[in-house]
């Protein structure tokens, strides 16, 4: 399943660059991709591990750029 | 600019204020040092305190702390001048690239503003306002002058001209009328147009080209890549470097700490990754915006790189390079003039639906006297055998292949051309002359492969089904370079595959085609370029890269600014690089001052910045 999450407000390239690495390793995380352009987080999740990505993906962003807001849009 | 913004530039005025006071009071008061302490709060007061806030939280070698420590350290050796610029330069830097990303993103945004937000759906007569996801197939909408077209359809009753800017990039508006189809996502400007819906919103086309356009940084360069990558390392390096310089000098030369320390602060202050960061996915999403404003729409920006080197360009012979669609080419008549001809045969093809015969009812263009027409007979194989009136007299006449001719015993008096077909008429046993039917060059084909071959593609080739001899004498009057006809489907790939061995070491290989059955050759190309996207799901689908239009010479756009955006980026990369390199190398040796630490951060990040920006206009040139 792919997620699509939004980081409004996400306005540092290389925090962008270290939250795209974090999510990449996480469980259940086939392949992530952020750009910091569109500021839209794109997550190939395994099916089934939805949730607990988002999860991660939510205490990744929050740890590293705590400014931008978190919005999961599909 | 937004609230933050404006209350950052207050901040930093401030800053600035008390730092021109500092400045002056310098060399003449004792107390120059409450100024300056001001100034460096007013700039930049929140920066040690995120820094403390990250660290709690594991995040060590971030911007903040390194500026902090940078700062503080440089408070602490008594460089309170070059503390405050530091801060308030760094400050000023952040501020302009948070000015200049928000820009870009708004200018794409605007771009691809096509997104129509409601429908007005006609039920029972009564016309309600409506989500476009709420309408099914086959409902009747309403849209009116200045509204956009919410989902795709065929106009059942007005007319009007529509404004297809947004999704082709072609500024003329297009005309459309009863029967004809019309497209999501365009503006209708002059009359009230009702459409039936032939598709839901979520296939439309408007909804296949948002998220096309809204997953393209998703796909990321080779570029990009490298400069993460690079970034990764780079901090950490330079902040073991300035630990090393701020202990290991003083203790083998005995003494000179603030001197040591101060420059090992210069070193934090240049370690910050942030302008080579920004400034490579911001060129490439100005390239990537700079496509779409002119029709093009790619996938992600590693096809961008990819368009940037092309070496080989091969095409799709039908629906690329030529119509698709089957015109009169030729009527050479023996007998009679060749309106004359033209009459005849649309006569005895009237009743027939073939694509032959519709084509020569196109050429003809006028209602025909159907009394005209007597019995007529179909000859499966070879044509038609009708009884047409024509000066008063009923004739007995064929129409069809070469073979009908000899069954009736005319003799053919000219050489078959070898484009297209050709249609032989005959009167009896007497032959009266022939019409070629063919497939036609699109008129902008040669201006395009010029381009090409101008843009520095090396090879152009052409793939057709068609007959080996067809092909080349397209091929021949375009000038390309070699040509492979009799192909089936997978025989396209495996030549696309022979092709791909062939090119150039680092070059890439693009297939052009219309979208129809050439999926798998979209695929195994290095870029698989499909033309007409407009309302071809397949299209949308299978490509990197989709023309929204049919003209082959926006390749040539998409090269040009493919190559702008990739040269920006390697200047932005090498000089960021070589400067912070160099600035390194000085104030290691003493030779720079926090000054140039400062130039090599934000100065650095600003020129780069404004560098990126470049790649978000094009001009085409005509």
């Amino acid at each position: 399943m792919k997620k699509i999450i939004k980081l409004e407000g996400l306005c540092c390239a290389n925090c962008a660059a270290k939250i795209e690495e974090g999510v990449k390793k996480l469980d259940g995380v086939k392949e992530a991709s952020l750009s910091f352009m569109t500021q839209r987080l794109v997550i190939e999740a395994e099916d089934g591990m939805e949730d607990q990505v988002v999860e991660g993906a939510r205490k990744i962003a929050d740890k590293i750029e705590p400014e931008a807001e978190f919005k999961v849009l599909r | 600019m937004t609230k933050k913004q404006k209350k950052m530039v207050t901040r930093l005025s401030a800053s600035a204020v008390f730092f021109i006071l500092a400045l002056i009071l310098e060399k003449r008061s004792a107390f120059s040092w409450i100024p300056f302490l001001v100034a460096y709060l007013f700039a930049g007061y929140d920066i040690p305190l995120r820094a403390c806030r990250n660290i709690t939280k594991g995040d060590v070698f971030d911007e903040n702390f390194l500026m902090s420590v940078a700062t503080i350290g440089a408070i602490i050796v008594g460089s309170l001048e070059e503390a405050v610029a530091v801060m308030l330069f760094y400050q000023i830097g952040e501020l302009f690239n948070d000015y200049a990303v928000n820009k870009s993103r708004k200018s794409i945004t605007d771009l691809m503003d096509i997104n129509p937000e409601y429908a007005n759906l006609l039920r029972d007569g009564q016309e309600e306002q409506v989500d476009p996801y709420e309408v099914e197939v086959g409902d009747t909408i309403v849209i009116r002058p200045g509204e956009k077209v919410p989902l795709d359809g065929i106009v059942r009753k007005g007319n009007s001209t529509l404004d297809t800017k947004a999704l082709t990039g072609e500024s003329m508006p297009v005309e459309v009328a009863e029967g004809q189809a019309v497209v999501s996502g365009s503006i209708n400007l002059s009359g009230v147009l009702e459409v039936e819906t032939t598709k839901l919103f979520d296939d439309s086309t408007v909804s296949k080209i948002l998220e096309l356009v809204e997953n393209a940084s998703s796909r990321k360069a080779k570029a990009e890549a490298f400069i993460t990558r690079f970034a990764r390392v780079y901090t950490p390096i330079v902040v073991v470097l300035a630990v090393i310089l701020a202990v290991i000098p003083p203790i083998l030369l005995g003494g000179g700490w603030s001197t040591w320390v101060y420059r090992a602060c210069s070193f934090l202050v240049v370690s910050c990754p942030c302008a080579l960061v920004i400034s490579v996915p911001l060129s490439f999403f100005g390239g990537l915006g700079a496509a779409s404003k002119n029709g093009i729409l790619m996938k992600g920006s590693n096809y961008l790189e990819a368009v940037g080197s092309l070496d080989t360009v091969v095409f799709d012979k039908t629906g690329t390079l030529t119509t698709g669609q089957f015109e009169v080419s030729e009527i050479s008549s023996v007998r009679m003039t060749r309106e004359e001809l033209l009459e005849l045969a649309v006569l005895a093809e009237h009743h027939s639906n073939h694509p032959i015969a519709l084509s020569i009812k196109k050429a003809y263009g006028k209602e025909v006297d159907t009394a005209r027409i007597g019995s007529v007979e179909e000859i499966s194989g070879q044509g038609i055998h009708a009884q047409i009136e024509k000066d008063g007299v009923w004739r007995d006449l064929y129409i069809g292949n070469q073979k009908l001719m000899k069954a009736c015993g005319a003799v053919v008096e000219q050489p078959t051309a070898l484009l297209g077909t050709t249609l032989y008429l005959a009167e009896t046993n007497q032959y009266l002359g022939a019409i070629v039917i063919s497939d036609s060059i699109r008129p902008d084909v040669p201006k395009a492969l010029e381009g090409l071959r101008r843009h520095g593609v090396k090879k152009l080739v052409m793939l057709t089904g068609d007959r080996e001899e067809v092909g080349r004498k397209v091929g021949e009057s375009l000038g390309l370079d070699e040509v492979y006809g009799n192909l089936l489907p997978g025989d396209k790939v495996k030549k696309v595959e022979e092709l791909l061995s062939k090119k150039a070491p680092g070059k890439t290989l693009a297939f052009v085609g219309d979208g129809i059955n050439d999926a798998p050759v979209l695929a195994r190309a290095d870029v698989g370029i499909a033309m007409g996207g407009i309302g071809s799901d397949a299209a949308v689908e299978a490509a990197d890269v989709v023309i929204m239009d049919d003209e082959p010479s926006k390749i040539v756009d998409a090269i040009l600014i493919a190559s702008k955006t990739v040269g920006i980026v390697r200047q932005n990369i090498l000089f960021a690089i070589g400067v912070k390199v160099l600035v390194l190398i000085l104030v290691a040796l003493g030779y720079a001052s926090m000054w140039a630490a400062v130039f090599g951060d934000v100065g650095v990040s600003v020129l780069a910045i404004l560098n990126a920006i470049r790649a978000l206009s094009y001009k085409r040139e005509d």
